[in-house]
C-alpha cells in the first residue's frame, strides 16, 4: 500500500525565478516544510504577506515522529484553519497509567478544564499534519494568496547582510540565486542553514538509545497512555505505548547505551522484543522504526540579522513531553505577526527581537522540563535510581509520591513573563490571563472565545465601556464587546473577582496588557509597546 | 518565617535511634538505600515548606563540620 509519505506532495516544478536575468528579491523566504515552516508560511499567506517556501525533499516526512499535539497549537491551527481536521482524524486520549517492575502503580486522569473547544492533547501522525498544512497552503493559494512551495529547492548557500539574504538553491535544473529581505530557518535539528552559518548549537547530550515502533494490530488495549519503568519485557529500561489513528501505535523502548543501532532496527530484532510486550498472540505489522538518540539544546539567539530560525533548528529537547513539534508551532504563532509589521513598515525591527526573548524563554522552559523528565526516566548515577525507584514504590500507596513521578510533563503554553512586549496590568485579576499569557478559550453565547480572537490587535472588554477601534502608532486595536457573555468561565478566567476587565489582545492571542476600565492614553501605550516600538 | 530545626526536638531520642536502626536489620545495602529514600520522601513531603527543605539540603550536602 501506497503511504502518504511515498506520494510526492509538492513535487517539484520550474519556477520563473529560475529564468529571472537577475536574482528575484521576496519578503519573507522559509526553509523548510515541515510543520514550522508550513505553519508560519500559512500564517503570513493569510495575512497578504508574500512568501516562498523552499524544502530539500517533496514529501511529509517520512514516518510518524511527532504524535502528540497539544491544546494550544491545536489553538494555533485553527486559526491556521487546520484545527478541525487535526482534530477529527486525531486520537483524544485522557487516562494515564503507570507501570513499574510487573504492576501498575497508578494511573492518572488528565481531567481536562471543561469550558475550552480544544481537548488537552489529541494522538496523530506527523505527517497528517503536514499534510493539512499543505492542503490548506493549496487553498490559500486558490484564493490568490501569495505563497509558492517549491519542492527539491535545496539551499545550498545562504549570505546575510543589513539589508537581506542571498540563497543559492540547487534544484534538479540546476541552481538559482534568490534574495529575501528575510528568511526563516525552519530546517530541523540537524538545519543546514545554520549549519553554513556556523552557528553553534549547544546543550547536554543524553547516552541512550531508544527505539520507536509504530505497529499496527487489532488489539484490546484501550486509547490511554501507558508507561512502564523497569518492566518485565525490558529489565532495566523503560517502555511507552500510546494510540494514535488508523490503528497504529506507538511503541517506544529503552535500549540503553551500549547497543548495535542498526541491529536494534532490524526485524529479526525488533520483532521478538515487541512480543516479550505485546504477547506471543498479538498479531501486528511493524509501520515504522527508528533508533534515536536525543539532546536538550539551543541556539544562544534565534535571529541573526536578516535570518531568524524557528522550531527544532532552534532548539532541540527529547521527546518526553511532546515539546518538539508543540513548541515549534507556537514559535510560528510568535514570529509570523511581527514579520508583517515589519515588512509593513509599522514597527521597528527590534520587534522580532521580541520573537528572541520569548521564545527563548519557551525554549528553556521545554528543556528544563525535558531534561528532568528524561533523568526521572533514565537515572544517571545509582542514587538516582534508588530514588526514582522509591518515588514508583511509594506512589503505589501514597498520593504524596505522584506528583514526582515524571514520565513527561506534557506540554503547555509559556507565558512570556518579563517581555518588552508586555504592557500594565491590574492588581487581582487572574494569573492564567496576566500579560504575556495566550488567551483562555471561554464559551461564549454563540461559539468560543478563541474563535473570536487573533490575526489583529483586539481590545477585549467585559463589563466596561471604551471605544470601537482605538489607534496608535498607525496599528489599530479593534473592540470585541464580550460585555453581554453570560458564561461563568469567560468570567473566572478574566475578571476573577472584579466585575470588568478590558484587555489588550496581540494577534497571536496573547495577552498584551489589562486594566480595570478603559483609559485612553494607556490603551495606547499598551498598543504601542505591544507593536515593538 | 519558619527554618530548619536545628536544635534538639525529638523525645527518648535513644528509643527514636534505635527504631532507625531497627528497620535496616538485617536487610542488604540495597534494601536500606530504597528504605531511606522511601523515608527522605515521606519526611520531605511532611515537611512541605520548601525553605525548610533546602536548609536540611544544604546542611545534609555540607558533611560534617
Amino acid at each position: 500500500m501506497a503511504q502518504v509519505f511515498d506520494v510526492p506532495l509538492y513535487a517539484y516544478r520550474r519556477s520563473p525565478d529560475q529564468d529571472a536575468a537577475m536574482p528575484v528579491r521576496h519578503p519573507v523566504v522559509v526553509i523548510g516544510a515541515g510543520p514550522v515552516g508550513l505553519a508560519l508560511a500559512i500564517d503570513l499567506a493569510q495575512h497578504d504577506v508574500p512568501v516562498v517556501v523552499l524544502d530539500d525533499n517533496d514529501k511529509v516526512s517520512f514516518g510518524s515522529r511527532a504524535i502528540c499535539f497539544a491544546k494550544r497549537p491545536l489553538e494555533i491551527l485553527d486559526r491556521l484553519g487546520c484545527g478541525t481536521p487535526m482534530v477529527d482524524k486525531g486520537v483524544v486520549w485522557n487516562t494515564g497509567k503507570v507501570f513499574f517492575g510487573d504492576r501498575k502503580v497508578y494511573e492518572f486522569n488528565l481531567l481536562p478544564e471543561s469550558g475550552h473547544k480544544r481537548p488537552a492533547f489529541i494522538n496523530l501522525q506527523q505527517f497528517y499534519l503536514e499534510q493539512f498544512l499543505v492542503e490548506r497552503l493549496r487553498q490559500l493559494q486558490d484564493e490568490g494568496k501569495p505563497v509558492d512551495l517549491r519542492g527539491r529547492n535545496k539551499v545550498s548557500e545562504i549570505s546575510h547582510d543589513a539589508g537581506g539574504a542571498k540563497l543559492t538553491i540547487d534544484t534538479p535544473d540546476g541552481a538559482y540565486a534568490l534574495e529575501a529581505d528575510w528568511v526563516v530557518a525552519c530546517d530541523g535539528a540537524n538545519s543546514p542553514v545554520r549549519n553554513m552559518m556556523g552557528l553553534d548549537f549547544v546543550g547536554r547530550v543524553f547516552e541512550d538509545n531508544f527505539l520507536i515502533a509504530d505497529v499496527r494490530m487489532d488489539a484490546e488495549f484501550p486509547t490511554e497512555r501507558w508507561f512502564w519503568f523497569d518492566p518485565p519485557f525490558n529489565r532495566g529500561q523503560s517502555a511507552l505505548l500510546h494510540k494514535q489513528p488508523d490503528g497504529v501505535w506507538r511503541i517506544d523502548l529503552q535500549l540503553g547505551w551500549d547497543i548495535d543501532r542498526d541491529k536494534e532496527k532490524r526485524p529479526e530484532k525488533v520483532i521478538p522484543r515487541l512480543k516479550t510486550m505485546l504477547g506471543e498472540d498479538v498479531k501486528f505489522e511493524l509501520e515504522w522504526v527508528s533508533v534515536y538518540t536525543f539532546q536538550c539544546r539551543r541556539m544562544e539567539r534565534f535571529r541573526h540579522g536578516r535570518v531568524l530560525f524557528a522550531g527544532d533548528s532552534a532548539h532541540q529537547v527529547s521527546p518526553f513531553g511532546a515539546r518538539g513539534a508543540n513548541s515549534g508551532i507556537q514559535d510560528a504563532d510568535n514570529l509570523a505577526w511581527k514579520l508583517k509589521l515589519v515588512i509593513d513598515g509599522l514597527s521597528p525591527d527590534t520587534l522580532l527581537d521580541s520573537y528572541e526573548f520569548e521564545r527563548v524563554l519557551a525554549a528553556d522552559e521545554n528543556i528544563l522540563n525535558s531534561s528532568r523528565s528524561t533523568d526521572f526516566i533514565t537515572p544517571k548515577s545509582e542514587m538516582s535510581r534508588v530514588f526514582r525507584d522509591a518515588v514508583l514504590d511509594l506512589s503505589e500507596k501514597f498520593g504524596l509520591a505522584r506528583p514526582l513521578v515524571n514520565s513527561g510533563r506534557l506540554s503547555v503554553p509559556s507565558i512570556y513573563d518579563g517581555s518588552p512586549l508586555n504592557g500594565a496590568d491590574a492588581d487581582g485579576l487572574p494569573a492564567v490571563t496576566r500579560p504575556g499569557a495566550p488567551a483562555v478559550d471561554a464559551p461564549l453565547a454563540d461559539g468560543w472565545l478563541l474563535d473570536r480572537l487573533g490575526g489583529r490587535f483586539q481590545l477585549i472588554t467585559i463589563g466596561a465601556n471604551a471605544p470601537g477601534k482605538i489607534e496608535a502608532a498607525g496599528i489599530s486595536a479593534e473592540l470585541l464587546d464580550l460585555s453581554g457573555e453570560p458564561g461563568s468561565e469567560l468570567r473566572q478566567r478574566y475578571l476573577g473577582e472584579h466585575s470588568a476587565a478590558i484587555y489588550l489582545m496581540r494577534p497571536d492571542q496573547h495577552v498584551a496588557a489589562r486594566w480595570l476600565a478603559y483609559d485612553e492614553g494607556a490603551a495606547q501605550a499598551a498598543l504601542t509597546a505591544a507593536a515593538g516600538h | 518565617m519558619s527554618e530548619l530545626t536545628r536544635n534538639a526536638n525529638i523525645a527518648r531520642p535513644d528509643d527514636f535511634y534505635a527504631e532507625l536502626l531497627a528497620i535496616h536489620e538485617g536487610r542488604s545495602k540495597a534494601e536500606s538505600d530504597a528504605i531511606n529514600a522511601r523515608l527522605i520522601l515521606l519526611l520531605a513531603n511532611h515537611i512541605g515548606d520548601r525553605t525548610i527543605l533546602r536548609e536540611a539540603l544544604q546542611a545534609a550536602a555540607s558533611g560534617p563540620v
